[in-house]
């Protein structure tokens, strides 16, 4: 892969964001190399233990470190991470070691996904072509954010790409899976949420009394396999990791 | 045998809170833990303890409670009626509880949320190292009538002392800084939203205030729809897409797709978690330069509270309660003030 021609113009950008974060950007749309220098970055600057780094986390394209402005400049902080950025081609660093591939099985449209149809029609497809597209490669946890071990999930084929809706939906149930912007999202807890409801996992993907409380890490896989309303209720919806079967990646 | 704090009745959103937990954003799990972080000092202070000792953060109601072994509490944060045994409790103060005597908390009579603290402090189990609760990530639940509490053993004889505190319900001034997204809103947006008084909108929780102005113009700015999911934090301001500016709190998801016009600075988020019903706040744009300053100032004027304790001023004919007052430890006052 020729990896300058993954990197975005203007990119990587280092931003101060409100009053305790410093933010580098590897860019401001989907792109799988800024996902990978996210993630090969964070690794690094983790590593690295910077004075007044209070913890570093992952978004998509972006790296946050927290920091206690009381105990480092943030110029001081943006110095070290300039010329941590200039160390390497981060575009181009490959994916974590260590990563899982999950298989789960989901069921998508009817009383499990009330707005699949909504979905497949802004979409451009039938219902059967949409399962066929979502299910056909594994998605990639680009990250994981908003609640707990949740993950934004990617990415999707161009014909996804459309936007969140303007009214919320009141409420999503734990396990649900939502789509827009060429994403799915996986919801760890029930929430209010913008984005379409497509269809439902029987995946716990986060208790504080099982060990590992956390069950995904950004980088790992998720390949979703189509079951019946029958069968997702039988064989999924209450087994433990709602019937998935986890794999390790080479 | 462990102590225990028995509650016999509790208002709908009675939670058990430390300051909340840190290092787990990667995860997806924010701080949680006390909306109020100058109400767990206060109370640390009042009481010698940690300010990560356990309290009982209560929204709008306490409950009905009493101990099975002597105990110290102090009363912090919103001001509720209170009472032991019958007898009115003074709040930003510390009190003798003996074992068996019943505690009243009743409503709020202004701000938002109260804090009920305990020598020792509560112990329940540890969750992800926390005592915390964050209700949005089940992190814990609300308090039930009938939970029964463990609390710490403690020497602390800090009864009768009491804390002068500015009032943190009445709105003003609230300092906002730039966040990633500030400059998408454009400064006509940035320069709407620190001319208008906002107040407190009755769905709030410990996720978000959302704030409501009969005159606010829409914030949402074009094609904010279709931005990519970014990193959010606590105090940050997302704009919904009906155009809403809710503040994020001490339970804000980690990231999220809404803009954020700016982010509030952390001292003065107490301030908006606490904000009385009608009472109302503008924002205002600083540097991060005068922020580093305010916030500097904050954290020493939270370092004296210790020293700020003073004995209460009682009725002399109350003679009986002056030999509970243990006078002298409000001497010792700070000291324990980590």
């Amino acid at each position: 892969m020729n990896a300058q021609a993954a990197k975005p113009p203007k990119f990587p950008e280092i931003c101060q964001t409100g009053y305790a974060g410093l933010v580098v950007r590897f860019g401001d749309q989907l792109n799988e190399a800024g996902n990978r220098a996210s993630l090969a970055f964070a690794a690094e600057v983790t590593a690295a233990g910077l004075a007044g780094v209070l913890e570093v986390s992952t978004a998509l394209q972006s790296v946050l470190l927290r920091y206690d402005p009381l105990l480092v400049s943030p110029e001081a902080l943006r110095a070290d991470l300039a010329a941590a950025l200039t160390q390497r081609d981060w575009y181009a660093a490959s994916l974590p070691q260590g990563r899982t591939l999950w298989e789960v099985p989901a069921c998508f449209g009817g009383a499990y996904g009330p707005e699949f149809e909504q979905a497949c029609s802004l979409a451009g497809v039938s219902q059967a072509e949409a399962v066929a597209e979502l299910c056909a490669t594994p998605l990639r946890v680009q990250a994981i954010g908003f609640a707990p071990s949740q993950p934004y999930l990617g990415e999707l084929p161009p014909n996804w790409d459309f936007p969140r809706q303007a009214t919320l939906n009141p409420q999503v149930p734990k396990g649900a899976l939502l789509a827009a912007i060429r994403q799915i999202v996986l919801f760890s807890v029930p929430s209010p949420t913008g984005w379409l409801h497509i269809g439902q996992t029987g995946l716990s993907l986060f208790d504080p009394a099982r060990d590992p409380a956390f069950m995904l890490r950004a980088g790992d896989e998720i390949a979703l396999r189509p079951v019946s309303e029958a069968e997702f209720e039988t064989s999924c919806a209450a087994a433990p990791y709602g019937g998935a079967v986890r794999r390790a990646l080479p | 045998m462990t102590a225990v704090f028995l509650v016999h009745q509790a208002g709908p959103a009675v939670t058990v809170q430390d300051l909340g937990w840190h290092g787990y954003v990667a995860q997806g799990v924010s701080r949680g833990g006390a909306i109020d972080i100058v109400a767990m000092a206060e109370g640390a202070a009042l009481l010698g303890q940690s300010p990560n000792f356990a309290a009982l953060e209560m929204a709008g109601f306490g409950g009905a409670f009493s101990a099975t072994r002597d105990c110290v509490i102090a009363l912090t944060g919103a001001e509720m009626r209170a009472d032991l045994d019958g007898r009115a409790l003074a709040w930003n103060a510390t009190h003798a509880v003996p074992a068996g005597a019943k505690l009243k908390i009743g409503p709020v009579m202004r701000g938002v949320y109260g804090y009920l603290h305990i020598s020792g402090g509560f112990e329940p189990p540890l969750i992800l190292q926390g005592r915390g609760t964050h209700l949005a990530a089940g992190l814990r639940a609300a308090i039930r009538a009938g939970a029964e509490l463990p609390f710490g053993a403690s020497s602390a004889t800090r009864a009768g002392l009491s804390l002068d505190v500015a009032d943190r319900s009445e709105g003003g001034v609230i300092r906002i800084l730039p966040t990633l997204q500030s400059d998408m809103f454009g400064a006509d947006l940035l320069a709407a939203f620190q001319n208008i008084s906002f107040t407190r909108d009755r769905r709030s929780n410990r996720m978000g205030v959302r704030l409501a102005a009969p005159d606010a113009p829409n914030f949402a700015p074009e094609a904010a729809r279709n931005i990519l999911s970014d990193i959010v934090m606590e105090g940050d301001i997302q704009i919904t897409g009906d155009g809403t500016p809710y503040v994020l709190m001490a339970e804000s998801q980690t990231t999220g797709g809404y803009p954020r016009i700016a982010q509030v600075l952390p001292c003065d988020l107490p301030r908006l978690a606490q904000l009385s019903s009608g009472a109302e706040v503008r924002f205002q744009m600083i540097s991060h330069g005068e922020a580093v300053e305010i916030e500097r100032a904050a954290q020493a004027a939270r370092a004296q509270l210790g020293a700020m304790c003073k004995p209460v001023l009682r009725d002399p004919r109350e003679a009986g309660d002056l030999l509970a007052m243990q006078l002298i430890s409000g001497v010792t006052a700070g000291e324990d003030e980590g």
